[in-house]
């Protein structure tokens, strides 16, 4: 889908947990999620943690959205999570 | 008593019997001899293979921890030293798909034991693997079952007996792009013509050179000032109001839907739940931000990371669904985001 939507000319980044995955179908910008059933969350860290690490993950994918790139890109936070 | 064939067998927590989407996420474990599908592996070799011991891991577990999975089954191949090792069948299944192949792969290239999975054409594991291993072609159902492990059973005899293997039509697998050198009944420049005149008629004929497809989407340009753009978000891990108003199906979705947010800044457990069939949904439906991430862009947004939110978002459930749907969904999708004026899109997956 991610593919399709930057095909029309819109930047869309990916954010999933397999990245291989989002390679090998041809997603341009990609960001690592957390995990497969909570991509932008961690039930096992307290709800405001949470929603910082959330945060970090957007303001990730907003630096993917705001990049010019050539190739497939995998977006990191500069922050460690 | 002739010498059995000593195989190991890969599965995931569901054909290890574990449980299902609850279980996605257990480490790899052993059970020595043959579970379920190996079963059925022994049975269909005529009693020669002999599954001594079976590895199995949760989907979530592999999928997000692929290289440390993959050194984990080495250790644990290496020990046994079988003759075979055989993952899956995986059909559709994307996670299951891709452990498969890696597992394969690193089996194969690290410990010089023949592999052999099964999976469908579309699985994502298909594409990082097929040029180094057999992969037996499947439909998208565990229903076929029956019809592929004979197939793959046929096959990894073959390989084993150092018996010729026959052309990816006549053996099943996926095609990996070697060739070999046959004598054709025919000159090229006659066979070329003919093809040439088939085509010509509109009549079917079959290229003796397929080209690959390489399927790449030339980046768009990028955002040249976040501080003015729209950004919308998009999720295919089935965010939608409560009781799945618009009946988004668990699986193969047939239909993506747009919901008003605009006047949200938080996604609660009360007011929408996910209506996705392939993972655990307890985290998502005790907080749906988890996985589309509202809160978080709305405090963006008012930091003034970027100027807007787009007043809608748009789901579907990316669960086993057909590439010719998900590639329509993401068509339309960018096109009308396009016409509403956002200059940007998040898409989150599971």
């Amino acid at each position: 889908m991610v593919k399709e939507i930057e095909r029309a000319g819109l930047p869309a980044v990916q954010i999933c947990a397999i990245v291989p995955i989002a390679l090998t179908v041809g997603a341009n910008r990609i960001v690592r999620a957390i995990a497969i059933p909570h991509p932008t969350g961690d039930p096992k860290i307290e709800k405001k943690e949470e929603l910082v690490l959330r945060k970090r993950l957007l303001k990730t994918a907003l630096i993917g959205l705001h990049s010019r790139i050539q190739e497939q890109t995998v977006f990191k936070s500069e922050d460690p999570f | 008593m002739m010498n059995r064939t000593k195989v190991i067998h890969y599965v995931n927590q569901f054909f290890g019997q574990i449980g299902g989407e609850d279980k996605a996420g257990i480490p790899p474990q052993i059970k020595e001899g043959p579970v379920g599908v190996g079963k059925l592996i022994q049975e269909a070799s005529g009693g020669q293979f002999e599954i001594v011991r079976t590895i199995l891991c949760g989907d979530n577990y592999a999928a997000e921890h692929l290289e440390e999975v993959g050194q984990i089954v080495l250790k644990w191949v290496e020990e046994v030293k079988p003759d075979l090792f055989i993952a899956g069948p995986a059909f559709a299944a994307g996670r299951y798909g891709m452990a498969c192949a890696v597992l394969c792969m690193g089996v194969q290239k690290n410990l010089s034991i023949p592999v052999l999975t099964a999976m469908h054409a579309n699985n994502p594991g298909v594409d990082s693997a097929r040029k180094d291993i057999y992969i037996i072609e499947t439909g998208d159902s565990t229903r076929e079952m029956k019809m592929v492990i004979p197939k793959m059973v046929g096959l990894a005899k073959k390989m084993l007996g150092d018996i010729s293997i026959g052309t990816p039509q006549e053996e099943g697998y996926l095609t990996r792009g070697i060739r070999i050198n046959v004598r054709a009944e025919k000159r090229g420049s006659r066979r070329a013509v003919e093809m040439l005149l088939k085509k010509l008629k509109g009549e079917p004929f079959e290229t003796e050179l397929p080209l690959p497809q390489f399927d790449r989407v030339v980046p768009a340009p990028p955002i040249a000032d976040l501080s003015k753009a729209v950004i919308a978000l998009v999720t295919e891990g089935g965010i939608v109001p409560k009781g799945n108003p618009d009946r988004i199906e668990a699986h193969n979705a047939s239909k993506y839907c747009k919901y008003f947010i605009g006047n949200a800044s938080d996604l609660t457990g009360e007011d929408y739940q996910t209506a996705h069939g392939g993972y655990d949904p307890v985290y998502a439906n005790e907080d749906p931000d988890r996985v589309l991430p509202l809160d978080a862009a709305r405090l963006l947004e008012k930091e003034g990371a970027f100027a807007r939110l787009y007043d809608h978002y748009y789901v579907t459930v990316g669960n086993v669904t057909a590439v010719a749907s998900a590639v329509r969904y993401g068509r339309e999708i960018g096109e009308l985001l396009l016409k509403e004026g956002v200059h940007g899109v998040i898409l989150t997956s599971t």
